[in-house]
């Protein structure tokens, strides 16, 4: 056995040990399929403190470092280690560790817990910090990935993703679910469930709010879903369709594809349904619109050049420009948080496969070996990429760094995944 | 194969923009949260006897429009079809349609959802010249989201390229 398949069993094995605490539907599971070529050498005690609260909080920290595929788990021994202890960095060095974490977990006369840890590098056999995070049973989890995240954020030297959700769709016994679960997959909740389909679902980027696609009136509808309240406010429900938002990064404007002048065209509207403005005019399919992180450049899908190509466009309109060229069919383009590069859908001898391009370089790689790849979705930190793909005829949702390196599957038991959709940073 | 498809709809868009039709003002309702389930009457009422387009026997009874792979113009076989709904509803200037379009499950959704748009517009731009008033038409698609033949055979892909027409009441 491997030390990642071992570790993955002791991460399962947190897990639903988790969910009996929390009473949580473990809807969503994530296999490990690939990890990066480096990874950093940590082991993370077990916390002192309660055991079975404990033990599900480090599961939750180790799971989330573990997935990144930027960490290599090490065996830490039975032994709990507080954040107080004294660390014999001598022995960790043996064990191969250049990172240790040690923490508890206290209770409070209110049935509060306080989660403490120190984070130390261990060949300069000093302290990298701590923080002490105030939490319930009930958001065990929440603390845990916030600890990851730090951790995180401490060795690799950029934000951490674990606090961050994801919203996809799942489709079972004829109906559509639109949930939101953490990034792990866990404690997923559905914002919507419809008999009819819901597609393209867009986080705000407060992250209080979804645009999606639904069809629950014979055609397509633009709606912003207020997820805290659960109202819903019409977008767009122009004559003919109305799909493809995509969020301003103010968060106070989209854009959308209305059909509502002929053709399928990309408009401006305000986050609140007025003042919808043409973007430009084509006598082409124009569509899938995605704003560039600084605002300045719509890029979307065309056909005006005979096959489906991605260009870019001016927020304030004007002339085109063609961003793809390889192949006939390159769809869903999707910027990186960074503005530098751009994930997208591209057909392949038949298969639709993930790709990245270089925007400086115009360089592409193709991150998958799959065939049905659709509906790209970055991460906050721009690290890995979640999209929707097929296994065994069933919908299922993958995730791939962006160096193509790091991979995972997250399915669910039953029922076909699709329409992913990552969320921002929580504010 | 693709380029034959483009003047017609260069064509349509010229045939749109010169009757000078605009487009209804936008049915938005500001709050538009209750409207979460269609309401789904029932088909042949019954009270003034069967419409035609429910009556088996009627060519109006059929309601669907096929296409070919990547094709967005209406073939030969299905003129008469369209010919025989743009006259009823000539006649019937009160009765409205809805043109739902459909393609086969390859490739991105969204972009599926403007290929299909791009089906339910080509039977809207005939029956336009037929004759229909703007008014009675409303083209949108449902891309690859609800297909008729499930399976990725091209027989099922052949059954889901496909436009299908919606009278008052289905809709």
């Amino acid at each position: 056995m491997t030390v990642i398949a071992r570790y993955f069993s002791r991460v399962l094995l947190g897990l639903s040990l988790l969910a009996a605490l929390g009473g949580a539907h473990a809807q969503l599971a994530i296999e490990i399929t690939g990890a990066g070529a480096h990874r950093l050498p940590i082991a993370i005690a077990d916390f002192a403190g309660e055991p079975g609260y404990s033990r599900a909080l480090t599961s939750v920290i180790r799971a989330d470092l573990e997935r990144s595929g930027l960490f290599r788990l090490v065996e830490p021994g039975p032994t709990p280690i507080s954040e107080n202890d004294n660390v014999d960095f001598g022995a960790w060095k043996n064990k191969g560790a250049d990172a240790f974490v040690g923490g508890s977990l206290v209770a409070d006369a209110g049935g509060k817990f306080e989660a403490r840890f120190r984070l130390y590098d261990v060949s300069k056999q000093a302290s990298l910090g701590g923080v002490a995070f105030v939490t319930t049973p009930n958001m065990l989890r929440a603390a845990g990935h916030r600890i990851a995240d730090y951790i995180y954020e401490k060795l690799i030297g950029e934000k951490g993703y674990f606090s961050t959700r994801i919203a996809y769709v799942v489709k079972q016994a004829g109906r559509y679910e639109l949930q939101i679960a953490d990034a792990d997959g866990q404690n997923a909740q559905p914002a919507l469930v419809s008999k009819e389909p819901i597609i393209s679902p867009a986080w705000s980027p407060d992250g209080g709010r979804l645009a999606y696609v639904s069809f629950e009136n014979k055609k397509p509808v633009v709606y912003v879903h207020t997820l805290a309240t659960g109202r819903r406010t019409v977008v767009a429900n122009f004559k003919g369709s109305n799909s493809a938002p995509a969020w301003a990064p103010d968060g106070r404007r989209l854009a959308v594809t209305l059909s509502k002048d002929g053709g399928s065209q990309i408009y401006l509207v305000n986050a609140d349904g007025s003042g919808a403005q043409r973007l430009m005019s084509s006598s082409s399919i124009d569509t899938e619109p995605q704003f560039s992180p600084d605002g300045e450049s719509i890029y979307f899908t065309s056909d005006r050049g005979g096959a489906p190509q991605i260009y870019r466009v001016s927020v304030g309109g004007g002339a085109a420009q063609r961003v793809t060229f390889d192949g006939s069919y390159n769809v869903s383009p999707r910027l990186s948080p960074d503005g530098r590069s751009m994930a997208f859908i591209s057909r392949n001898g038949g298969r639709f496969q993930l790709a990245i391009m270089d925007l400086a370089s115009k360089q592409v790689q193709i991150l998958t070996d799959s065939h049905k790849d659709e509906s790209p979705s970055f991460a906050s930190n721009g690290r890995m990429i979640l999209f929707a793909t097929e296994m065994g005829g069933r919908g299922v949702l993958s995730a791939v760094s962006s160096d193509g390196r790091v991979k995972q599957r997250l399915s669910v038991s039953a029922g076909d995944v699709r329409e992913p959709a990552w969320g921002p940073y929580l504010k | 194969m693709r380029k034959l498809a483009l003047p017609a709809l260069i064509a349509s868009l010229f045939v749109l923009a010169g009757c000078g039709s605009q487009p209804a003002a936008p049915e938005q309702s500001g709050a538009g949260v209750e409207n979460r389930s269609a309401t789904a009457t029932g088909v042949g009422g019954g009270d003034v006897g069967m419409k035609p387009y429910n009556d088996p026997k009627n060519v109006l009874y059929k309601r669907s429009v096929y296409f070919d792979y990547d094709k967005f113009d209406i073939k030969p076989e299905y003129k008469e079809l369209v010919a025989a709904h743009a006259k009823y509803l000539a006649a019937n200037k009160g009765t409205k349609i809805l043109i739902q379009g459909n393609t086969d499950e390859r490739g991105s959704r969204e972009y599926n959802l403007a290929l299909g748009q791009k089906r339910s517009d080509a039977v809207k731009k005939a029956l336009s010249l037929l004759g229909v008033r703007e008014e009675q038409l409303e083209s949108v698609s449902l891309g690859e989201e609800k297909p008729k033949a499930e399976g990725n055979d091209e027989a099922a892909y052949a059954e889901n390229r496909r436009a299908d027409i919606l009278y008052s009441g289905e809709f």
